[in-house]
């Protein structure tokens, strides 16, 4: 495990840059169009005549016709208290077919624009081999889920949304940043300084909520060629899950599906970039 | 209990404990942060500040949809509950669309789209906060409230007062009426004052107060039971010189007029003693 070189170094050498960054590149890609979408709607508006997109991540209509809204807000809103319109229900409804159908998690590598700046501290605590630091449970997202329900249900009010730093740094970031940045800096040094994989892996009730909604779903990270695995340890470094990857890769028995089946499993697709024996692909397969 | 089993335990009590703290605090800090600050305004048709804080997701379609960028979402750091809609009314009023695209938008009904009229509205109340800044009270004439006043002449009306400082000329002071007002704020944006507005916009839980159970307003309950509540007052009886007759809701003591014929009206007895003795006592 003692690395001398930057994880995925065999991966560039063997695969080339862009086929080892295949599918980090592509999440960008996803995560900034999503994000300048939302930015850039409005002002693009005043020449197409029509909102590419409107909104925010808690609620927004694209094409002036289609409602999406986060189903974990709008659930915190009813256990507050509120009944909302039908408007909202559509919206989430379409949203959380979506997420059981491809992936709860989904959400927290391919859309959430945290996971940019967690990808970021995990990328230079592995470069500066910063290791160590607290330890937490990865239960206590899950803890956190339940508690930020119990808040809202006692104040009557979506408490938790006056903090979620999830929610807050895509509003700040379309529409206007005021004192985010704050929060954007301390997500960092949490997860850069504190605890590695700390924010998403950890602690993200989000994130929890969203593989809650991954139990079912078609789109899986197959280790289908676990037999070519070398113990190289790569895949497992640079998962922000790690716990989900040893039981599909290392398993004895040939009865053990190869499929990462844990809903913590955030479909990054990291692990099939800096894999340099090809161990990794993406399956779309549903769940037996 | 066995060693796993425990340590399963004790590692979730410790987890719960940590999450407990951080709960409670927030739950501490967002009654905090429900005090709704009087400078930062609704938009029209949102509930009252309590379920509007459980209704409202902070996605910002409202904000949106204002076609005169009126309502911002506040940001982490402002005094309003983070990415909740609100406008400050001295910089930027609410135009009062007729379609009101801002509870259009609204896909949680955190702006309640049973309001259809927007001068139904009712974002909160203007009230001239500060008379002794406001020019009309001077005795200036200014008059800029009454007229942007999109409910012109209902919200707010001019009062001709008495000017006490030069004693012979009329001060017409604005005076907002609550059942008009829809606290667009337009009257606040347009005081010509430099600094802060003479009228402001407030919540109306502030402004307003609702009157008091204690103080039954005796008129309002006669009109209610269609008769005085309490026994009417026996007709008084005055004993007054004769040819004088006292009016005690008006004018008080007036003379009577002494009989039909004109030239003697006025003068307690006529200068022709047949007169007298002809009324036969029917004064």
């Amino acid at each position: 495990m003692n690395h001398l070189k930057p994880v995925g170094t065999e991966a560039i050498q063997k695969k080339g840059w862009f086929v080892a960054h295949k599918w980090l590149l592509l999440r960008r890609i996803s995560q900034f169009i999503i994000l300048s979408l939302f930015i850039f709607s409005p002002w693009l508006a005043s020449f197409i005549e029509i909102d590419l997109v409107k909104g925010n991540l808690a609620s927004s209509l694209t094409l002036d016709v289609l409602p999406l809204t986060d189903p974990y807000v709008l659930l915190q809103s009813v256990i507050a208290g509120h009944w909302p319109l039908m408007s909202a229900f559509l919206g989430a409804f379409i949203v959380t077919v979506f997420y059981l159908l491809v992936g709860g998690r989904i959400y927290c590598s391919w859309v959430c624009p945290i996971n940019i700046i967690t990808d970021t501290a995990a990328w230079l605590r592995e470069r500066l081999k910063i290791k160590g630091g607290i330890i937490i449970n990865r239960n206590t997202r899950f803890w956190l889920l339940g508690f930020t329900f119990l808040v809202a249900f006692s104040t009557a009010s979506l408490a938790w949304e006056l903090i979620n730093p999830v929610s807050i740094v895509f509003r700040s970031l379309v529409f206007g940043i005021g004192l985010a940045w704050g929060i954007i800096l301390a997500i960092f040094l949490l997860d850069f300084a504190v605890s590695r994989r700390a924010w998403c892996g950890h602690l993200c009730p989000v994130g929890a909520f969203y593989s809650l909604l991954g139990q079912v779903r078609f789109l899986h990270v197959d280790a289908f060629q676990r037999g070519a695995c070398n113990n190289c340890m790569e895949c497992f470094i640079i998962c922000p899950e790690q716990q989900v990857i040893k039981l599909p890769l290392k398993a004895k028995q040939p009865e053990i599906s190869s499929l990462i089946r844990s809903s913590q499993c955030t479909n990054c697709g990291r692990c099939i970039d800096v894999c340099a024996e090809d161990v990794f692909k993406f399956n779309l397969q549903i769940k037996k | 209990m066995n060693k796993a089993k425990r340590q399963f335990f004790i590692a979730s009590l410790k987890t719960a404990s940590a999450v407990g703290i951080t709960a409670l605090g927030l739950g501490l800090y967002s009654r905090q942060s429900r005090a709704l600050p009087a400078q930062a305004i609704r938009p029209p048709g949102a509930l009252i500040e309590k379920d509007f804080l459980s209704a409202c997701i902070r996605c910002g379609l409202c904000v949106r949809d204002c076609p005169y960028d009126t309502l911002h979402l506040a940001k982490l750091g402002d005094v309003v509950a983070t990415g909740t809609p609100y406008f400050v009314a001295r910089q930027t009023p609410c135009e009062m669309c007729d379609d009101i695209p801002c509870i259009e938008a609204c896909p949680t009904g955190a702006l309640n789209p049973k309001l259809v009229n927007i001068d139904q509205a009712r974002m909160g109340l203007a009230v001239v906060i500060d008379q002794e800044g406001c020019i009309a009270f001077q005795g200036l004439r200014c008059e800029i409230c009454y007229n942007v006043c999109p409910v012109q002449g209902k919200a707010i009306s001019l009062e001709i007062r008495h000017n006490k400082r030069t004693g012979m000329h009329a001060a017409q002071v604005p005076i907002v009426h609550s059942d008009a007002c829809t606290g667009c704020g337009k009257c606040e944006q347009a005081c010509i004052l430099t600094g802060e507005s003479a009228i402001k916009v407030i919540p109306n839980h502030l402004a307003q107060s609702g009157g008091s159970p204690h103080y039954r307003l005796g008129w309002e309950e006669k009109e209610k039971a269609g008769k005085a509540l309490v026994t009417p007052d026996t007709e008084h009886q005055f004993n007054l010189p004769e040819g004088l007759d006292y009016d005690y809701a008006g004018k008080g003591l007036i003379k009577k007029p002494l009989s039909t014929d004109t030239s003697s009206q006025g003068v307690p007895f006529s200068d022709n003693p047949l007169d007298t003795l002809n009324t036969k006592g029917a004064r």
